[in-house]
């Protein structure tokens, strides 16, 4: 099992050490919001505690991220699907759930290594994270987006034999989470009836707990939420994801 | 090397039960080389993917290279080969890195696997390739990539589903040349799906006929050519006396004599052989053929004498 996620994940990791530079642009759409949206948001008063509009801003990116990237991930996962690929690899000895794993593993490193990268980008424009409390904020930003993933892949496998559903599904979902979760502007300025929607949208309390993790503060109660939120949908992506792939694909 | 015993498999469709393959018995030995000839939709790929472990069946059994599809799916899987009718390599990835996954898939050190692949890249003259992406290379080349992940592992037995189709005829030529080396070098059992008839005439060694989930014929393709139709020759006289005589002349020759008119058709085996002989005769009996002709069947007239149907038409609509 240990072994074949290796094989799952080193084959699905090959094509980004042969091409480091795809990771970045693979993150071209934060990374325009980060520069241009950031730049004008700065410039804005009254965000979030009324600190530096970056403070406000920049988990709110990082939680974007998390949204498109794991998508992608089931993605790459339908189209490979739709082509050979998966069938054969299912003809092998390879663990079905090895196979889940091992790409979930991958979507997990490359989050990472984005998240820390936005991080990083952000401080000369005049971010100032927490430390503690960014770690504790990747932490809670990698299981998000690994549950994330496998319920794309989930998505990815249902959607088969036309993928039509996999489109019709992210487009419908991804992009009223990404709204109604105040990652981009304050809910707090929108009407009662979207605040209510965004009280039941998970994605605006992770948002909500990132921003209060980067900021070191660890006692909000928004973190705990947010922490469950992302945790629930890790568990139920996970096991849903691998259940569906030991039924075969 | 195959057994099944009532291999079945029913497919829901809009609330009705569908039967893509209905009670299958086959038995293949080892070194075989078996094709599996239908229309599309005959259950052909559907039996495949019950043998591969893609696809459990609905009832029925089957032990494939020793070891139980239902009970033992893992033992299968790490015996077998299959080359799917779809790209095996992923189009993110270099072919090599592929074969290596493949390896490594089967239970090869990292090692051994980049050995092993480099020696099936070379199997299959692709070596040029290796570091290329699928996407980057011609539909022949991609078919011989796909068949190279089907040997990594030496299997002893190997599915190729549709292994030439949507080729253009050089390519397909130059995969059954691969094909055949290699059966030869290794010594595989080979079991197919194809709905070219020459390829399943000129390929196989025994040619089962599948058509609505059932074995409707099972043989090499000489027998069942023969059994089920048999080769023909066709003379025409001047006159219709002309033709009685030589039908008097033919029934010495076949049981099957039909005449239409000035036309003679009787059913001989082997029609080249006997025809020169017949002509003879008849010469001899005051009558001179104005044409002859001689017809062998082809796999296409054996589906017709099966089903009714031609699988040419099949194919056409």
């Amino acid at each position: 099992m240990f072994r074949d996620v290796r094989t799952v994940f080193s084959r699905e990791f090959a094509p980004v050490l042969r091409e480091p530079l795809s990771l970045i642009f693979a993150m071209g759409q934060p990374l325009l919001f980060l520069f241009l949206f950031g730049s004008i948001l700065s410039g804005t008063p009254g965000l979030g505690d009324g600190g530096p509009a970056w403070q406000w801003f920049v988990p709110g990116i990082l939680v974007m991220m998390c949204l498109s990237g794991p998508m992608m991930a089931g993605y790459s996962l339908l189209v490979e699907l739709l082509g050979g690929s998966m069938e054969r690899m299912l003809v092998t000895p390879l663990n079905r759930t090895a196979m889940l794993v091992g790409r979930t593993l991958k979507e997990f490193v490359i989050l990472l290594a984005q998240a820390v990268l936005i991080i990083v980008l952000a401080v000369p424009l005049g971010f100032r994270p927490h430390l503690a409390g960014a770690l504790a904020g990747l932490v809670v930003l990698v299981v998000f987006g690994t549950g994330l993933g496998a319920l794309s892949f989930l998505l990815a496998i249902r959607s088969q034999p036309s993928g039509q559903l996999f489109w019709t599904l992210t487009q419908m979902v991804l992009y009223p989470l990404m709204l109604l979760s105040g990652m981009m502007l304050p809910v707090e300025y929108g009407p009662a009836w979207l605040r209510v929607i965004a009280a039941f949208n998970p994605v605006s309390h992770i948002v909500d707990a990132e921003r209060a993790l980067f900021a070191g503060r660890f006692g909000e109660i928004s973190v705990l939420y947010g922490g469950v939120a992302a945790l629930a949908i890790a568990v139920v992506g996970l096991w849903l994801g691998t259940r569906a792939m030991r039924r075969g694909v | 090397m195959i057994d099944t015993r009532g291999l079945t498999r029913h497919f829901r469709m809009g609330g009705q039960t569908v039967p893509a393959v209905a009670g299958i018995d086959l038995h293949i030995e080892p070194g075989e080389l078996v094709a599996l000839l239908g229309p599309n939709g005959a259950g052909k790929t559907t039996l495949l993917r019950m043998l591969t472990t893609l696809l459990p069946p609905t009832s029925g059994s089957a032990t494939v290279a020793g070891c139980d599809i239902r009970t033992d799916p893992s033992g299968v899987r790490a015996r077998i080969g299959y080359v799917g009718q779809r790209n095996s390599a992923g189009e993110n990835f270099r072919v090599r890195d592929e074969l290596v996954t493949q390896g490594r898939a089967y239970g090869m050190g990292v090692a051994a696997a980049r050995e092993r692949a480099d020696e099936v890249l070379g199997q299959l003259e692709l070596d040029q390739f290796a570091l290329r992406k699928p996407g980057t290379l011609s539909g022949g080349q991609r078919r011989r990539v796909d068949i190279a992940m089907g040997l990594v592992h030496r299997p002893a037995l190997l599915f190729l589903d549709e292994p030439s189709t949507g080729l253009d005829p050089q390519s397909r030529a130059n995969i059954w040349e691969h094909i055949l080396r290699l059966r030869r070098e290794l010594g595989m059992t080979l079991v197919l799906t194809t709905h070219y008839l020459e390829e399943a005439d000129r390929m196989a060694e025994r040619v089962v006929v599948v058509d609505h989930g059932r074995v409707i014929a099972d043989g090499t393709a000489e027998r069942l050519k023969s059994e089920l139709t048999g080769d023909h020759i066709t003379v025409t006289t001047s006159t219709e006396a002309d033709a009685a005589v030589a039908r008097g002349v033919a029934e010495r020759f076949s049981g099957e004599v039909e005449v239409d008119g000035t036309t003679v058709r009787l059913r001989v085996s082997p029609a080249t052989r006997v025809l020169p002989e017949y002509l003879r005769t008849l010469e001899a009996a005051g009558v001179s053929a104005v044409s002859a002709d001689v017809s062998q069947p082809t796999l296409d007239d054996v589906f017709l004498a099966l089903t009714g149907r031609s699988l040419r038409d099949e194919q056409a609509a």
